[in-house]
């Protein structure tokens, strides 16, 4: 074998690597990197821009001792309960619902699904008009003589974080119905004959045998929605700019606002890897299993 | 069969509730897209006269010329148009980039495996699901160094940066199912790296091409962190604009324009879905990495 010969072979063998480490390259930095550097920040008494003095967990305390912060804390649980129990459980529904030879099921699939290409932007902005108190759904059922109807959600602090998960379940559920219903699709229809013929009623076969069946479908819905409700950050902004006040102040949010309006980038920072661990201990479990179980067949 | 009559009638009983509620759904969730198309064709003082449902008395597109060439944003009275402009010069070469990365990518990642190949692919797939909240504050310093802070051109290589790990798993799944043998047969025909890629590999990845261009064209065009973080004025991207327009606090506010300019902004992507949804379900339920 000559030289120029072994030469080309062995670039050969590493082309591969070649073409692919750019990419790499860009992750590494764009993902790790950057996390690392706002993990620096956040142990920093960063305000405008980055200041590299260490102070410790400084930060964190601060954080921790802001009742905003202690606000969009609270309202993530609240948002992410509901947002998930109210997708999971209608996305469930209409899928079991349209697994039944319904006609016009590729309309209605449609229909359900639609939402998910617009933007939050666009979402926030409709349902801020929808749920106006003085033009939009309240006007509406007040003309039609029930005067005394309410609803001023959007305009109650203790009420709004509620219109939140309004417009994120519209938007979301039907994300949950595609992947439940690609879920049902996979189940073999002899299980279901099988348990018909011993004589078990559809509501049985669905609690008993079905649902537990759509196991992983269920899985993934609730890790994706979590983590669409934990970076949703658009939606609020559109819908309620954190407000009335700061009642629908989101971790997102905070993170955003300290940040970029309010000269607190150090806290910002640490907002950001509070953000980031929680959507860690929810994600990389998840990655975990999944790999390793495909792996495995 | 010979059921009983009841039986019959009472199965036909259930269909028609079925079908009630789906349709009840339908109509639920269509309501929004009709309010929003309804009142961005009504004139703003039959929307303060009490139309909110109903059709419009008078039909009028004067909230569209509106919306699309003089609402301001900020103190610039442009509409929507050049920022619908940035969208679009910031969503293709986005798109066409990240969506060829991620093909070869893909393709190295499942046909010239090397060690550690399923670490390289378990490093981009957690970025997927990574907050970006984490990475704004250095992402934001460094387009300041590279000089791309506040430009298209900056907001594209963002959106290539996070893109390629969703399109490196769109396709790096899509090839995996691909029989090597395909690949080897080539191989031994004397076609290279770049060539089997072209001739052989491509060819066959026609719909999952479709179902990245799809995916990324639409969290693209949809981004607003992005853009609301790294741009400012007549840089910024429409999703950035029309929350401007939106959140204008002076004067009678106008909802039909704001209709119409959250229409405009949301009609490329309810295109994109209406002719392709197939596709796009397919991209969605690809991040549940098993569906």
């Amino acid at each position: 074998m000559s030289a120029s010969t072994r030469m080309s072979s062995r670039l050969a063998a590493w082309l591969p690597r070649l073409v692919v480490a750019p990419s790499l390259l860009v992750v590494i930095v764009a993902v790790y990197l950057f996390i690392l550097w706002t993990g620096l920040i956040s142990v920093t008494s960063s305000k405008f821009v980055p200041t590299y003095d260490f102070v410790g967990l400084e930060q964190y305390v601060r954080l921790w001792a802001t009742p905003r912060w202690h606000t969009a804390v609270a309202n993530l649980f609240i948002f992410s309960a509901l947002f998930l129990a109210l997708s999971t459980g209608l996305g469930l529904l209409m899928a079991i619902l349209l697994d039944q030879n319904i006609r016009a099921e590729g309309a209605l699939r449609a229909i359900y699904l639609y939402p998910m290409a617009l933007s939050f932007i666009v979402t926030g902005t409709a349902w801020k008009w929808i749920m106006n108190p003085g033009l939009g759904i309240q006007r509406v059922v007040n003309d039609l003589g029930w005067t005394d109807f309410r609803f001023d959600w959007i305009t109650n602090p203790d009420m709004a974080i509620y219109t939140v998960v309004v417009a994120g379940v519209w938007q979301s559920s039907g994300f949950a119905m595609a992947i439940f219903l690609a879920g049902l699709r996979g189940i073999d229809n002899s299980v279901i004959k099988a348990a018909q013929i011993e004589g078990a009623t559809l509501p049985l076969i669905y609690r008993q045998i079905i649902i537990p069946m759509l196991r992983p479908a269920m899985l993934s819905v609730i890790v994706l929605l979590s983590y669409i409700a934990i970076k949703s950050f658009d939606l609020v902004l559109a819908l309620t700019n954190g407000g009335p006040g700061t009642a629908t102040e989101l971790p997102s949010t905070f993170m955003f606002s300290a940040t970029f309006r309010r000269n607190q980038m150090g806290v910002g920072a640490a907002s950001a890897v509070m953000m980031l661990m929680t959507v860690a201990a929810i994600i990389i479990p998840y990655l975990y299993s999944e790999l390793r179980e495909k792996n495995d067949g | 069969m010979a059921e009983a009559l009841s039986q019959s009638s009472k199965m036909r009983l259930g269909r028609l509730a079925i079908y009630a509620c789906l349709v009840i759904v339908a109509v639920l969730y269509l309501m929004p897209l009709w309010v929003m198309v309804t009142t961005s064709l009504k004139p703003l003082d039959e929307i303060y006269g009490g139309s909110f449902i109903g059709l419009p008395k008078v039909v009028t597109l004067d909230a569209w010329r509106a919306a699309w060439s003089q609402a301001c944003i900020g103190t610039e009275c442009t509409g929507l148009k050049p920022y619908f402009v940035n969208s679009l010069l910031m969503v293709i070469p986005a798109v066409a980039l990240s969506t060829g990365i991620g093909a070869i990518n893909g393709y190295i990642l499942t046909k010239w495996k090397f060690p550690g190949a399923n670490f390289v692919f378990g490093l981009m797939l957690f970025g997927c699901f990574l907050p970006y909240q984490a990475i704004l504050i250095p992402m934001a310093r460094t387009l300041g160094l590279l000089g791309l802070a506040g430009s298209i051109p900056g907001l594209v290589a963002v959106h290539v940066s996070y893109g390629i790990c969703f399109t490196t798993l769109f396709f790096r799944n899509y090839f995996v199912s691909l029989p090597d043998e395909l690949t080897k047969a080539a191989m031994v025909d004397g076609a290279g790296f770049f060539r089997i890629f072209w001739s052989v590999i491509l060819p066959t990845s026609i719909p999952i091409i479709v179902v990245s261009c799809i995916w990324q064209f639409t969290q693209i065009w949809n981004d607003f962190l992005f853009g609301v973080s790294f741009t400012s004025g007549s840089s910024s991207p429409i999703t950035v604009a029309l929350n401007n327009i939106v959140n204008v606090t002076t004067g009678r506010k106008q909802y039909n324009v704001d209709m119409a300019a959250a229409m405009i902004a949301a009609i490329p992507t309810l295109v994109v879905y209406i002719v392709a949804g197939r596709y796009f379900v397919r991209g969605l339920t690809a991040g549940a990495v098993k569906g």
